[in-house]
């Protein structure tokens, strides 16, 4: 253990400097409160966050002058690396886990209750949401501040469809997620050979034009008042009470009328639909595509000098983003039976990359574990309900400073030679 | 013809002040190649920041329109000029090294925080200021009229005087050099010397300082603002600063004027509703045809 020197003047003057410019930055704002055209003064919450600054600035400065302190500040400023890869003969202890969570998964309908059931769905439509952005931001390292744009098209798809053409649930899920697509490749094909941050800015662009014309197109859309979307059907019977079209479901198999079915029905579809995803996600990344993906977000420069059309390798990335989108939307709207914009605000777009974010870039556990965590926590804590996007945002912040590449990192299975080859 | 003419002169004085917030795009993207994506809500702060200076200078009895137009300005500038600095300390400078994607989305994360801490502080309800300056010019064309008020007048002026400053700070001072030297080549000056750190931080506080002087001029002509004002204005004052070609500051401005002249005439002569997708629209455009912009030298990329 090397001894170093700690100065604490250093780390009081540091404290003073901060805990002052923290009176400066919070002193007005959270001191006084506007009231009209008068103010009321709450000075005690100043104190308390300036003493935070303070006291939180003496010891971070003091740690920072310890052997273990230089060594974490060095570690932080060089965190920048790639893909932990394992021993070729790694056993992955994903064998036992993933039939016992499918098990699991499959009995929540039946024991939950409808409350809880509802939050589970939206859980797992945040999961699908989350792996689509996954594979854009995480794998192809192209940052998409529209994707909540896509999520918008397969939800309106299925309200409009439902309500200009008459269409239904199963014929919409695919549609949704084609339309999706091709959105994502007509907005993908001229923005993508630029820049990475006007990408962002562009897609940022695209997710809010797409929100005003829902909003301004009143004739098409309903515009704020909103649209009723359909619900599912389980081979031409409805989840309703009575139906104008022939028989209903409690009617066929003769059970009582329990409106939770038409949201166990809606949960066991989106189940597979999230698991077929999953499975669809972890053979893309082996498969020479999803290579492509991760070598392109890497390093640019050294893949076009190779030879590969990174145009083309981006665009497939963005329109399997926007598919995945487009089908949550589908199920969103289903869920929910009735959509307005609102629900397609930026603020739902910066929710979904906190998701990819906490999770770890281009990680599937990860990135399922973090949905389930920010869409299912603020429901059960709603005291601290109004503190989430404060909440997210130092989230953000303090992961790109402490581990940009996510709680759980990316890993890939080594190769080595087999035994008894000839050398 | 009178609703052209009118919609110019309202065109002219938003886009002056888009002018002003895209000049803090605009440099820290020179000088760090990031969006500072924050710097919407900078704006936002300020505007707080010049109600409450409002409410405190009319609380301690100061009547007269310039005393309380001199100490909003001062006092809305130092502190949202803090605020410029503190949030490239805490969240721009540890990420010094790391990729952009990690700093582009530190600045999305800080400008939720933002919002949602002004939020918390204040409320969610919209404030506002008092009128205190009212009156206008009336030009008469045609069987209607143009009418221009004092405010609007005095916002181009403050506008252009804040923006002659500016050019004045940044071609003819010391800083105004090494952040020139900085912006050519980061390593190179600080080889020679210059604490590019300082550098860094003092074009956030710029920057800052822009925005908020925007800030106390919006909220004295509109009266009210949210907590969510600085989201729209913060695109939009980013397509200014990508229209005049980003990195450079007369595109910032001539990139503002441009935009908010379009932008008014499309929300006078066709559709109001549809301005801000205009807006959003003339982006995207702009990035697919020229993304170097009107005065933007061509990026040369690196193959």
């Amino acid at each position: 253990m090397t001894q170093t020197d700690i100065s604490y003047k250093k780390s009081g003057t540091d404290a003073i400097i901060a805990a002052l410019m923290a009176l400066v930055v919070f002193g007005p704002i959270m001191g006084i409160v506007l009231n009209g055209y008068q103010f009321k003064l709450s000075f005690d919450r100043v104190f308390v966050i300036v003493a935070i600054v303070f006291v939180g600035r003496f010891l971070m400065s003091t740690f920072f002058q310890t052997h273990r302190g230089k060594m974490m500040a060095f570690r932080y400023a060089n965190n920048d690396d790639g893909v932990t890869v394992l021993p070729p003969n790694h056993k992955s202890k994903m064998v036992w886990i993933i039939p016992l969570v499918m098990v699991i998964g499959l009995l929540v309908p039946f024991i939950a209750s409808k409350y809880v059931l509802t939050i589970v769905i939206l859980g797992l439509i945040y999961v699908l949401l989350g792996l689509g952005l996954n594979i854009v931001v995480g794998l192809a390292g192209l940052l998409d501040l529209g994707f909540v744009g896509f999520y918008a098209i397969g939800a309106y798809g299925l309200a409009l469809g439902y309500n200009h053409l008459g269409l239904g649930f199963w014929s919409m899920l695919p549609i949704a997620a084609i339309l999706a697509a091709c959105a994502g490749a007509i907005l993908g094909f001229p923005v993508l050979r630029m820049h990475g941050d006007y990408l962002a800015i562009v897609t940022l662009g695209f997710g809010e034009i797409i929100r005003l014309v829902l909003t301004n197109w009143q004739s098409f859309t309903h515009g704020p008042n909103g649209i009723t979307a359909p619900a599912p059907t389980l081979f031409g019977l409805e989840f309703k009470r009575r139906s104008a079209h022939g028989e209903t479901f409690h009617e066929y198999f003769n059970v009582p009328y329990d409106s939770a079915h038409k949201y166990m029905f809606v949960y066991l579809v989106l189940f597979v639909v999230v698991w077929a995803v999953l499975f669809i996600k972890h053979r893309l990344v082996k498969m020479p595509i999803g290579r492509a993906w991760e070598a392109l977000r890497e390093d640019e420069i050294a893949c076009r000098s190779l030879g590969l059309n990174h145009v083309l390798v981006k665009l497939s990335a963005f329109m399997m983003g926007a598919a995945t989108a487009g089908i949550a939307g589908v199920f969103f709207a289903t869920y929910q039976g009735f959509i307005n914009p609102t629900s397609f605000t930026f603020f739902e777009s910066a929710l979904i990359l906190a998701i990819v974010v906490l999770g770890g870039m281009g990680s599937t556990v990860g990135v399922v574990i973090a949905a389930f965590c920010l869409t299912v926590l603020p429901e059960l804590l709603r005291e601290v309900a109004q503190y989430r996007i404060l909440l997210f945002g130092i989230l953000m912040v303090v992961m790109m400073i402490w581990k940009p590449r996510g709680l759980v990192r990316i890993t890939r299975r080594g190769f080595a030679r087999k035994e008894g080859v000839v050398k | 013809m009178d609703i052209v003419l009118q919609q110019l002169v309202n065109g002219l004085t938003l886009g002056s002040v888009y002018g002003l917030i895209a000049i803090g795009y605009t440099m820290v993207y020179g000088i760090i190649g990031m969006i500072n994506f924050a710097h919407g809500d900078v704006y936002m702060v300020s505007a707080y920041l010049t109600a409450i200076a409002i409410a405190l200078l009319t609380f301690f009895g100061v009547q007269s329109f310039p005393f309380i137009l001199i100490g909003t300005l001062i006092f809305t500038i130092i502190v949202t000029g803090a605020y410029g600095w503190v949030i490239e300390r805490v969240a721009y400078r540890p990420l010094r090294n790391s990729s952009r994607l990690s700093v582009l989305i530190s600045a999305i994360g800080m400008s939720l925080i933002l919002q949602n801490y002004v939020q918390l502080s204040q409320g969610p309800n919209q404030q506002g200021v008092p009128t205190l300056l009212s009156g206008a010019i009336r030009f008469h064309v045609g069987d209607g009229f143009v009418q221009i008020t004092y405010l609007k007048i005095l916002i181009l002026l403050i506008a252009f005087a804040g923006m002659g400053v500016l050019t004045y700070i940044i071609q003819k001072t010391k800083l105004g050099r090494m952040c020139r030297a900085t912006q050519q080549d980061r390593k190179m000056a600080s080889i020679l010397g210059i604490d590019t750190d300082k550098v860094i931080s003092s074009v956030f506080v710029i920057g800052s300082s822009m925005a908020a002087l925007a800030g106390v001029l919006v909220t004295l002509d509109y009266g009210s603002f949210d907590f969510y004002i600085g989201f729209i204005m913060g695109i939009k004052a980013f397509t200014a600063a990508v229209l005049g070609g980003i990195g450079s500051l007369p595109g910032a401005m001539l990139g503002g004027i441009i935009l908010g002249l379009s932008e008014s005439l499309f929300a006078g002569l066709i559709s109001s509703d549809y301005k801000d997708v205009f807006s959003f629209s003339l982006l995207v455009l702009i990035l697919i045809i020229r993304p170097s912009g009107l005065l933007g030298k061509p990026a040369v990329e690196k193959v």
